[in-house]
């Protein structure tokens, strides 16, 4: 499954899915979130047909669901399972940082 | 934009490093921040650089930058906040953008900063290091910025035009700060707060605030490349320059004791030599 570019009411649908999610909060003005996004499509390509949705929301367009999650600091990578926040990191990171959460929860 | 080696930092050991890898025919960023942040050019006379004595830190620095610029060495100004190493590249964000690069160099001079008490607790949850960057999710709130660095005023500026309300700790305040930004004199800092920061503590005055910007020199080099080996808060690097990650090599102060010039230069040398090596054999493979 391709990276998902998430608005408020496709995340909300998702969340309600019972697939693992892992969401990139992210901003067009911020170095580090372009240093992750290549990370994150690479990821969308690995985990292709497998039980997870992997998407990016933009918090200067979707400001609530920022806001809803407190995030504050970008980029923020949330994973939910079940509509609940399970894990999130901070920063941008190689790969394995975030494969590794999506292999234990998967 | 893609560059064979990416250095960070501009003093004798960045600068060394550069013109070296540009002798050898790469192309080369160097990323510093502003110069009066080098401990060099607070010098105000070095007597013991070989052939050159009695120059100020700051003509020294004035020469090492036109010497790099004549060889065609690029430089950009920025606070470089990560550095990512993805197959046998690596990705090097920079303020709000983000660069690419075969090798990494890093000449960060000595980060003395030790982390404040609250500072890796409340990362991501009110403690920042990009005002560029987390500015925005700050908007209407309150936020305290502590400048350890010369371009933090402007950053202070920045965040007060994006709508915070911003308080400015440092140990003294700089001259071109603006007048109706409040300013608190601290140095012993703590931040504190519960699930987010709600406090920082400057010298025993209490701060409410909503976030804390720390804007030093660099970031710590640890913080910068996760996974990076440094003992006693050097950079552990071997003769070569070589790091414990493969295509990231040190150079100058950021390596350890003796904190001198000619130090820095020779270092930057044979980082820059071994880096231009390393690209030239994994493009063999």
């Amino acid at each position: 499954m391709a990276l998902i570019h998430f608005n408020e009411a496709g995340f909300d649908k998702a969340l309600q899915s019972d697939k693992l999610m892992m969401v990139d909060f992210w901003a067009t003005w911020c170095g580090p979130c372009k240093m992750l996004t290549p990370v994150m499509e690479q990821l969308a390509r690995e985990y292709e047909g497998k039980d997870v949705i992997i998407g990016k929301v933009d918090v200067d367009e979707e400001t609530p669901l920022a806001q809803r999650y407190g995030v504050m600091s970008v980029p923020t990578v949330i994973f939910f399972r079940d509509g609940k926040e399970i894990e999130r990191k901070v920063g941008a990171m190689p790969p394995a940082a975030y494969s590794t959460v999506l292999d234990a929860n998967l | 934009m893609s560059y064979d080696i990416l250095v960070i930092g501009a003093g004798p050991a960045g600068l060394s490093a550069a013109l070296q890898a540009r002798v050898r025919g790469k192309s080369v960023l160097v990323v510093a921040g502003d110069d009066r942040d080098n401990a060099l050019y607070k010098a105000h006379q070095v007597d013991n650089y070989l052939g050159l004595p009695g120059l100020t830190g700051a003509e020294l620095l004035d020469r090492f930058a036109a010497h790099a610029r004549e060889t065609g060495v690029e430089r950009r100004t920025g606070r470089v906040l990560g550095v990512m190493p993805v197959g046998d590249r690596f990705y090097v964000s920079i303020d709000s953008d983000m660069k690419e690069a075969g090798a990494v160099i890093l000449a960060l001079g000595v980060s003395r900063g030790k982390k404040y008490p609250g500072e890796a607790e409340f990362l991501g949850r009110g403690v920042s290091y990009c005002a560029t960057c987390d500015g925005a999710l700050y908007r209407e709130k309150r936020v305290a910025v502590v400048g350890l660095s010369a371009d933090a005023p402007e950053e202070a500026a920045f965040l007060k035009q994006l709508g915070c309300q911003v308080t400015y700790v440092a140990a003294k305040r700089p001259e071109h700060l603006e007048n109706d930004i409040p300013f608190v004199k601290g140095v012993k800092l703590e931040i504190r707060g519960e699930k987010a920061v709600t406090v920082l503590e400057a010298d025993g005055e209490e701060i409410p605030c909503d976030g804390v910007f720390l804007l030093r020199p660099s970031l710590a080099p640890a913080d910068l490349l996760p996974g990076l080996e440094t003992d006693g808060g050097y950079i552990t690097a071997d003769r070569d320059g070589r790091t414990n990650i493969p295509g990231v090599f040190a150079a100058g102060d950021c390596t350890g004791l003796p904190l001198q010039v000619s130090k820095a230069v020779g270092e930057g040398l044979v980082a820059g030599l071994r880096a231009a090596e390393y690209l030239d054999q994994t493009r063999q493979k």
